[in-house]
């Protein structure tokens, strides 16, 4: 039996699809079968940041008012086997589905996967509730701005009254170290002295995301970004393993490198 | 032994005048008996103001019959009521009066769009976080951070604090008034408390441990029974 897990925020634009998206595409690459579903109806995006756009033919509302098979409606990614996604529908509104038919839903592809990660729409109204409902753990995902993690904060309180899912674990998204630096933005240990939950990962704000979203190919398939490398860190905690956060400071040029190989501090 | 069967008995003490009311007595005998009596007192248009005590032993007093009884003697010129005192209570009356004593334990993180109310004081284990409210009837100690809004005092009572181990609040609410966090941005202070301070009617923040001074019977029983 798999386990679903639901990626969510509040606040919209603070990374929840890039971060679904590159989740399951790490998971992936470590061998696990992963579902993607998105449950943002009517403005679906994650088939777009994975580059599938042109292989949906059935969606999630399809398959609730039983026009197709759950199967049918199961995009597979063009890289590889393991990763599939069920995309939302851009027709219809949130209230074409119930957060009933999402735990059905969950339920039958949980036989087939070891990992369900849903894509929550922005807000806590309908959409919100459908994507939850058939999560077993939340991820809640952040940026260190306040009115970010004030949502955060919000969405945590709603989280934590839903039986059904385990204690939700944060990610902070799209870090500036040079703006923590300089006091401009709150640094991780403040949002998670606010939020006070346990800290799934960072990643760094890196243009390499937004590059890879705008060619749907998600970030997480480069070698050595920052990013790609903070989202399979996610992954392998998610996995269970313990995995140190890794530093945020930007690379310094070649001669402070020779000057720390020497030990001279700069 | 005449005076043994009367509803209503009048006597003059040094503090005004003292009506004790046989609890034996019918209600519709008391209020005959208490407008006899009066009618038949004189006093002097110039005379002083009397206060007048009211005991009715082991009797209940509705709200209503609070209020005839009263109208009755208010009618009386230079008669203000001070008390009226009563042994008993209603069951309810009690529950509550009982509930005002406790302090209540919360052991959570109050989270934006959370809202805690408390009847009498409360203990929070925890942080109010920013957009999270906390409110009570009596006392708020908060044993975390308040980044929050924070009302003590709910009901009306002025003499109410808000003490934090952390106090960086948005708001602060005691009683009917109000204080926010100034435009610029600040760092919290550790160990203080907030109370109002009658004279210049505002809520002031001053270090916990002054609290002895500005608060002594904080948390004492006589300072409720006196509230209650």
């Amino acid at each position: 039996m798999g386990e679903a897990i639901v990626i969510t925020s509040g606040k919209g634009g603070v990374g929840k699809t890039t971060t679904t998206a590159n989740v399951g595409t790490s998971l992936a690459l470590l061998g696990k079968k992963v579902c993607l579903i998105d449950t943002d109806i009517g403005l679906r995006n994650l088939d777009v940041v994975l580059g599938l756009e042109n292989r949906i033919v059935y969606d999630i509302v399809d398959v609730v008012q039983k026009r197709c098979k759950i199967n049918q409606a199961l995009v597979r990614d063009k890289r590889f086997d393991c990763l599939h996604l069920l995309p939302a529908s851009q027709t219809s509104d949130k209230s074409a589905i119930t957060p009933k038919s999402m735990v059905e839903i969950i339920k039958e592809l949980k036989g087939d996967y070891d990992y369900i990660l849903v894509d929550c729409p922005a807000g806590i109204e309908q959409g919100y509730k459908n994507a939850i409902a058939g999560a077993d753990k939340a991820v809640v995902v952040t940026t260190p701005e306040k009115s970010s993690v004030r949502d955060a904060d919000r969405i945590i309180g709603l989280l934590e009254k839903e039986e059904h899912i385990e204690a939700p674990r944060l990610i902070i998204n799209r870090i500036r170290t040079h703006m923590v630096k300089t006091g401009d933005m709150l640094d991780v240990n403040e949002i998670v002295s606010i939020l006070a939950i346990d800290l799934l990962g960072i990643v760094a704000d890196d243009d390499e995301v937004i590059k890879a979203s705008h060619h749907g190919e998600p970030v997480a398939f480069q070698p050595n970004t920052k990013a790609s490398i903070s989202y399979r860190n996610i992954a392998r905690r998610i996995l269970g393993e313990s995995v140190p956060l890794m530093s945020l400071e930007d690379e310094k040029g070649m001669f402070t490198k020779v000057k720390k190989f020497f030990g001279i501090r700069s | 032994m005449k005076n043994k069967n009367q509803a209503v008995t009048i006597k003059g003490t040094k503090n005004g005048l003292t009506f004790n009311i046989n609890e034996k007595s019918s209600y519709s005998d008391i209020i005959k008996e208490l407008k006899e009596k009066l009618s038949t007192t004189v006093v002097e248009s110039d005379h002083p103001m009397v206060k007048v005590n009211i005991h009715v032993g082991n009797r209940y007093l509705t709200p209503e019959m609070r209020e005839e009884i009263s109208e009755i003697i208010r009618n009386k010129q230079n008669f203000i009521i001070q008390e009226i005192v009563s042994n008993v209570i209603q069951k309810k009356e009690a529950e509550e009066f009982y509930k005002s004593l406790e302090v209540t334990t919360l052991t959570s993180i109050i989270r934006s769009g959370q809202v805690m109310h408390v009847n009498g004081d409360v203990l929070l284990i925890g942080d109010v976080n920013p957009g999270g409210k906390i409110s009570a009837t009596g006392n708020i100690y908060i044993l975390g951070r308040l980044n929050g809004i924070a009302h003590a005092g709910y009901d009306g009572n002025r003499d109410a604090i808000v003490a934090a181990s952390y106090m960086n609040p948005t708001q602060l609410r005691i009683s009917d008034l109000f204080s926010r966090s100034p435009d610029y941005e600040t760092e919290g202070i550790s160990m203080e408390y907030a109370y109002i301070d009658e004279e210049s009617e505002t809520i002031l923040i001053d270090r916990l441990h002054k609290i002895s001074k500005i608060r002594p019977n904080i948390g004492t029983f006589e300072r409720r029974i006196m509230n209650g």
